[in-house]
């Protein structure tokens, strides 16, 4: 009889052998998560800085590969970020769980999970170490290293230490992957597309393996003001969390942890809060027991007069870059609508959210996209490309509004844009492609989307009028030299001169309406 | 007729050279703008008249439908042809930006143009479809291009000659006939021809299919005022065959702008409400929609006379319909031998 071998693993470990959760699950889909990872930690890593991101992305093949299928590549993007401290770099990007973003605000990653993720993707389909150079604003640091993923940390195979003559400061990296780019090349492009139309304010430029050059220039240098860090509201906390803090945050009492440790708990909160959780205020937090904590977390969920959370952590984009970022991707021209609409913030169990929407429609559209609905989804300036039937906002554009109200038919060439931005993204799964319809979200998203539908029907109706007058100047175009002709062969006469009356009818837009005034109709048939 | 076609181009052409979107006046046509003028029997125009004006966005397409159909007009005067009512419509289907939606639209066009020229469309050659004829001892002479000065008798087609362009534009030379007998019906017609009911009553047989063609009425007309022929109507008794023979004698209202159609002195001669009785003819039960109509004949001023009053209140009594065939009860030479004499001699 045999004992079964128990074992911990590393996080590392873990997530290498749960791959397929953080969006690594094949070739194609692999690179695809690779790509998205490195980049909005590049964008991240500028935002922090102040600077409008420019982004480089080449993808290569290596050279002299067989004609298979899936493909080795080598991902290279570099940034003009904050750049990584020298001290740092083996542990962003050879450790899970490392990273500058454990805290509370809007972020596009959570953990620092994504980058690791994809260097140990790299790794284990290539077994080539990962290339990073990385400044600060001083010198130029470069390694080239690999994870030891038993063990949770960096093998450091080289580190070169630079001059930096132009002041470069930003991250630059390079993996070796297993991909599968043929499959994945609409996407990706889509991918970069929709990201240029929710940060406007990027310079992106891509490479790929075809030496094809993409630019997705910025549109504006105004960047939104960045999020600050809150406290956790206590509605949001779980049991985990609220040990750690207890572990790590000094406090003399109950009392005194929960005012210094939460958002919006002042003394008396405090007070009438301990005691519906009966707890006595003078409890010292290390003393608390198990079932204490599981009573206090469970009573933030049901006291209802907390505050509602502070929505400073949240960073929307804004109506007008929104709209900057849309113009200029859909290339939309004067004679398309567009409203953007940013809501106030909102909350879903504890988490500030706010969401964004666009409504976009017009000739352009119909050229680009064709007619019915199509559906631009972003959380937290990430576009969402997966599994799009799955989410809230699918359903809050196709089943919550009655289209109709505002005058827009089936076949009406329709862009809806969302952003939901919130400190905790209510996705479905770790491959952060879809969101949960939690009630309060839904809500939002469907006001948001009506709030910004409502201008249509003027558009419509502008755009009616303005193609019945244009119709109505035709007609008289049509039928005025047919009078002319057929007038002059009655009479057995050269056709008359009508250039004058042609002209007091002449179909130019948008000068219809001027020239409507002088052709006065006569409505009626007059009697005399 | 070419004068006023040119005419009308002049107008149009003078009113573009002066650079003015063009108009014409013409009579209303509508319904409240004819009345039923009691002096001449007939139904006319009233007063009211209207401006046709290019600068009007609903106008300009009639408006040019128009002038084009004068220009077409035109065209078939000064080449001596002839057309129908179809033709004209599929002509017009030719023209880019002329083309109508339906014949209908291009008819009541057509009807426009026989108001602004204030002349019948037959006068600018455009004819309907021909379906009525005529049969009886007349000798005409064609006036058509390739038949100018051939004569033939009408008797010389046992058939019945139909009632197209060149009969209405021919010469009628001699009739040794002293009456025009004009029969609803084909069948009816036929049978007349084939028991020599011209010889018997030395009659000229016009048969209209239903109601009649205006050609059909001008010849009517035509015979009876150069000829003196009196006129007698033998239709079916309901309300349809009464409206049949009514529109012969007093005219349309599709037709008020137009002279020379009604024939006022014509006579109807049967078959009468009170000829089922008297004749113990089989019917049909009157349907809803003959009452509708019946009341409707009742309200319209051409049937004020008290003979029509009787007429219809006959039929809405007996609440039954009769036609002519049911006369071949007594045998198909009945209504020459027995009934038409008796009706004649009234």
């Amino acid at each position: 009889m045999s004992q079964p071998e128990y074992q911990s693993i590393s996080p590392s470990d873990f997530f290498y052998r749960n791959r397929e959760i953080a969006g690594f699950s094949n070739p194609s889909r692999a690179t695809y998560t690779a790509v998205r990872e490195l980049i909005e930690n590049s964008l991240d890593a500028a935002e922090t800085r102040l600077v409008p991101p420019e982004i480089y992305l080449r993808i290569s093949e290596v050279a002299d590969q067989k004609d298979t299928e899936t493909k080795i590549y080598i991902l290279r993007v570099e940034d003009n970020g904050t750049g990584v401290p020298a001290e740092h770099v083996p542990k962003v990007f050879g450790q899970v769980f490392y990273g500058s973003k454990y805290e509370l605000k809007q972020a596009r990653g959570t953990f620092g999970l994504g980058g690791t993720m994809a260097v140990m993707y790299g790794q284990i389909t290539t077994h080539e170490p990962v290339k990073i150079a990385s400044s600060t604003g001083g010198k130029i640091h470069e390694f080239v290293m690999n994870i030891d993923i038993q063990n949770n940390r960096a093998n450091i195979f080289k580190h070169t230490v630079k001059e930096n003559p132009t002041k470069w400061r930003g991250t630059a990296i390079e993996i070796q992957m297993d991909g599968d780019y043929s499959r994945i090349m609409y996407r990706l492009i889509e991918y970069l597309k929709q990201t240029a139309m929710v940060v406007p304010y990027a310079d992106i430029t891509y490479v790929d393996p075809r030496g094809r050059l993409y630019k997705f220039e910025r549109g504006t240098t105004k960047m939104p003001p960045l999020p600050e860090s809150v406290l956790p509201h206590p509605h949001g906390v779980d049991v985990e969390t609220f040990k750690r803090l207890i572990a790590t945050k000094k406090a003399k009492n109950i009392k005194d942890f929960m005012m210094d440790n939460f958002q919006g708990v002042g003394a008396i909160t405090a007070e009438r809060f301990l005691e519906m959780a009966e707890i006595s205020q003078k409890t010292k937090p290390k003393k608390l027991t198990p079932e204490d904590i599981v009573r206090i977390v469970r009573t933030t969920k049901e006291y209802n007069k907390f505050k509602r959370p502070i929505a400073s952590c949240l960073s929307p984009i804004g109506e007008e870059l929104l709209e900057t970022g849309i113009t200029k991707e859909l290339a939309l021209t004067e004679e398309d609508y567009i409203k953007v609409v940013t809501r106030k913030p909102s909350t879903y169990l504890g988490y500030p959210f706010i969401v964004e929407a666009a409504v976009v429609t017009g000739r352009t559209i119909r050229k680009t996209h064709g007619s019915g609905i199509t559906l631009y989804r972003f959380a937290n300036r990430i576009p969402l490309l997966f599994d799009e039937g799955s989410g809230v906002i699918w359903k809050a554009a196709n089943k919550n509004i009655n289209w109709k109200t505002y005058r827009i038919e089936s076949d009406t060439p329709l862009v809806i844009v969302v952003h939901i931005c919130s400190t905790k993204i209510p996705y479905k799964s770790v491959g952060k492609e879809f969101m949960a319809d939690q009630p309060e979200v839904e809500k939002e998203v469907t006001n948001a989307i009506r709030e910004a539908a409502r201008g249509v029907r003027g558009f419509m109706s502008r755009r009616h009028r303005i193609a019945r007058e244009k119709r109505r100047l035709n007609i008289f175009n049509k039928f005025l030299p047919k009078i002319a002709e057929f007038s002059a062969r009655l009479a057995e006469r050269e056709p008359p001169n009508i250039d004058k009356l042609l002209s007091l009818v002449s179909a130019d837009i948008p000068e219809v309406e001027k020239k409507l005034e002088e052709v006065p109709e006569i409505v009626e048939e007059s009697s005399e | 007729m070419e004068r006023s076609l040119t005419q009308l181009g002049n107008l149009i052409y003078d009113q573009i050279n002066n650079q003015e979107f063009p108009w014409i006046h013409m009579q209303s046509r509508s319904t409240d703008n004819i009345v039923y003028d009691a002096n001449i029997r007939q139904y006319v125009l009233g007063p009211r008249m209207i401006r046709r004006h290019s600068r009007n966005i609903r106008h300009i397409r009639p408006f040019t439908q128009l002038i084009w159909t004068a220009w077409f007009a035109k065209e078939l005067v000064t080449q001596r042809k002839t057309s129908t009512l179809r033709e004209t419509y599929y002509s017009a289907r030719g023209q880019r930006d002329i083309e109508y939606s339906d014949q209908t639209e291009s008819d009541n066009i057509i009807t426009d143009l026989e108001v602004a020229l204030n002349r019948a469309r037959e006068e600018f050659n455009i004819f309907p479809a021909e379906r009525s004829s005529i049969f009886g001892d007349l000798t005409i002479e064609y006036t058509v291009p390739g038949y100018e000065g051939r004569r033939t008798n009408l008797t010389d087609h046992p058939d019945g000659v139909m009632i197209g362009p060149a009969i209405t534009s021919s010469e009628f030379l001699e009739t040794t006939a002293d009456k025009v007998l004009v029969i609803e019906k084909g069948a009816m017609f036929n049978r007349l021809v084939e028991e020599r009911a011209h010889e018997k009553f030395n009659a000229l047989l016009i048969q209209t299919a239903g109601q009649s063609p205006r050609s059909t009425r001008a010849i009517i007309n035509r015979l009876h005022e150069d000829y003196d022929l009196p006129v007698y109507i033998f239709t079916d008794a309901d309300p349809w065959g009464l409206h049949i023979a009514m529109v012969i004698i007093s005219g349309s209202a599709n037709a008020a702008h137009l002279r020379g159609l009604a024939t006022p002195d014509a006579k109807w001669i049967g078959v009468l409400g009170s000829d089922i009785v008297n004749y113990k003819l089989p019917t049909e039960p009157l349907t809803e929609y003959d009452h509708k109509r019946l009341h409707e004949l009742k309200a319209d001023p051409r049937y004020d006379d008290p003979f029509w009053q009787e007429e219809l209140d006959i039929l809405l009594e007996i609440e039954q319909k009769a036609e002519l065939e049911a006369f071949s009860r007594y045998g198909l030479t009945y209504i020459v031998d027995e009934y038409l004499p008796a009706k004649l001699q009234q």
